[in-house]
């Protein structure tokens, strides 16, 4: 059973950090994983976005030219990658920062307004850690426990931000069991 | 935080081709790095930039790339398992040093981080180096034994070799990886540090009291004698190593049709292969670990009434893998390229519909 996520957002949402997080977890909770970045001479405000596969035996191709979950964070990454969720998938979208995304037979949309998310977490660089609780809980075969373990320690360096973190992501999975509940 | 603390043994961690890469290069004991950075590349001489004081190691961040590889030479010939690494254009300045290696037998690691075109070309992934590193190590027509590695294990596991194989055989050591390897995060583990390292009688160095030894360039000498050491030290060398190259065979024994892959392209292409599997198709691959030498019998020995057709991929263009792949199957199975070079990526749909046309 092989998962395959992409993330796009433009520089500075945390987009890369998210994606490694995702492979971490993957890695404690006993998966293969691999995370691929694209990188170019990306311009300021353009996008970046990363691939991350997991799955329970040996994964060959890193990138995928379509996914079975993608989230974009900013309206340019929509407009890019929106299209690239498999039949059966999942769209996730920022609703905040990009208006009518549209609903299409075969594909789940999910609107989460994460930057207000952010901010009621106590700020805006929480927003990938939203993402994460929420893609923790909401990817089969990921296990939240290992995906709290991984905060703990790649995020835990400063006390005050570690509990801030923390509460990002319990959010995060607390929007997803709502969505699967 | 220090490297140290960042890495632990015998666990898979997730770590970048380009970590992984400068890691298992310090385990293989890799005492001196010089580098000039690259994109691609640049991450492996960052990380070594650390690693190499806190492994009781050299590291220079040398002035250009034909600096750093004449460094390599140096500090090989006076005793180090030395490395450098570059990316493309980096390698075209390299080659009269990777030449220098190969002619005064001196051992050496050089790592291509490939990416995209001739000129300055472009940053993102390619496989275009190919042909430069399997034809002839820069000019004179020399060889250096070139891996090609798949995965972030892989690149590991071939790295330790590479010093290995360097050592024992005197000889340059290429490892090509690209952009999608050397960025890309997967679970490895580390080897242990290498412990038992051979000393190198031949390596020149300050010996108080006692004749210096001196290396001399093959120019000094008649051209029967440097006819000679050609016949008598390399070919055979060469035809050596032709006798065991390395190589993946996936569900090749009832195939109809062969893909043939390196490098980051084979992981596509195996993702490819099992969809076609899964639809009925049988698809093979013959994998190239080691490009030089090149595995030819496996692509010779395929039976032409079994294997109607070999599909080529690669992330180069006009295509180089082809020709090993043609000059080893000799125009009895037709060959058909798929490629994508200069940064656009082969995906695994792309390969796959390449090989249903053909089936």
């Amino acid at each position: 059973m092989e998962q395959s996520i992409m993330i796009a957002g433009f520089g500075g949402q945390g987009v890369q950090t998210l994606g490694k997080l995702l492979a971490y977890v993957a890695n404690e909770s006993g998966l293969q994983v691999t995370f691929y970045p694209s990188y170019g001479a990306e311009m300021r405000g353009g996008t970046s976005n990363c691939t991350v596969v997991i799955s329970d035996s040996e994964i060959a191709a890193p990138y995928r030219s379509s996914v079975d979950c993608v989230a974009v964070l900013n309206a340019p990454s929509y407009t890019a990658f929106g299209g690239a969720v498999k039949d059966g998938g999942t769209l996730i979208v920022n609703s905040n920062l990009i208006e009518g995304a549209q609903e299409r037979a075969g594909r789940r949309l999910v609107n989460l307004p994460l930057n207000d998310l952010a901010a009621e977490a106590g700020s805006p660089l929480t927003l990938n850690v939203i993402l994460l609780g929420f893609l923790a809980q909401y990817v089969d075969g990921l296990s939240p426990e290992a995906a709290e373990r991984v905060v703990r320690q790649r995020l835990g360096k400063r006390a005050d931000l570690l509990e801030m973190n923390l509460k990002a992501f319990a959010r995060g999975a607390e929007l997803a069991q709502e969505l699967t509940a | 935080m220090s490297k140290k603390e960042t890495l632990s043994e015998g666990k898979r961690q997730i770590l970048s081709g380009n970590t992984a890469l400068a890691e298992a290069a310090v385990r293989a004991g890799c005492k001196f790095y010089a580098g000039y950075p690259i994109t691609p590349q640049t991450a492996i001489t960052e990380y070594l930039s650390e690693r190499m004081a806190e492994t009781g190691g050299v590291f220079v961040q040398a002035e250009s790339e034909v600096a750093a590889i004449n460094m390599v030479l140096g500090a090989s010939a006076a005793g180090a398992r030395a490395m450098t690494a570059t990316s493309c254009q980096g390698l075209s300045l390299m080659a009269e040093g990777m030449s220098s290696l190969a002619a005064g037998r001196i051992p050496g690691v050089i790592v291509d981080v490939q990416r995209g075109g001739a000129g300055t070309g472009a940053i993102l992934p390619s496989q275009c180096d190919y042909s430069f590193v399997t034809r002839s190590l820069g000019h004179g027509g020399l060889h250096a034994y070139v891996f090609g590695p798949s995965t972030v294990q892989e690149i590991v596991d071939v790295t330790g070799r590479a010093f290995d194989i360097a050592d024992e055989y005197r000889t340059p050591v290429l490892i090509l990886t690209d952009g999608v390897l050397g960025l890309m995060m997967e679970a490895v583990t580390l080897p242990e540090f290498k412990e038992d390292i051979p000393d190198r009688e031949w390596k020149i160095e300050g010996r108080e009291g006692l004749r210096p030894k001196m290396m001399t360039g093959d120019n000094v000498k008649p051209p029967i004698a440097q006819e000679n050491r050609l016949r008598d030290i390399f070919v055979p060398m060469y035809e050596e190593w032709e006798q065991d190259p390395l190589y993946e065979e996936v569900e090749t024994e009832d195939a109809e049709l062969i893909i043939a892959a390196w490098g980051s392209v084979a992981r596509v292409a195996k993702t490819a292969l099992k969809e076609l599997r899964e639809e009925g198709y049988r698809v093979g691959m013959i994998r190239p670990i080691s490009l030089y030498p090149f595995p030819t019998q496996a692509f010779r020995s395929l039976d032409p009434a079994k294997v109607k057709n070999i599909v080529v991929a690669e992330h180069a263009l006009p295509p180089q893998l082809m020709f090993d792949v043609d000059h080893a199957v000799q125009g009895r199975i037709p060959l058909t390229s798929c490629t994508h070079s200069s940064g656009v990526l082969l995906s695994p749909d792309e390969i796959a519909d390449a090989c249903r046309k053909l089936l």
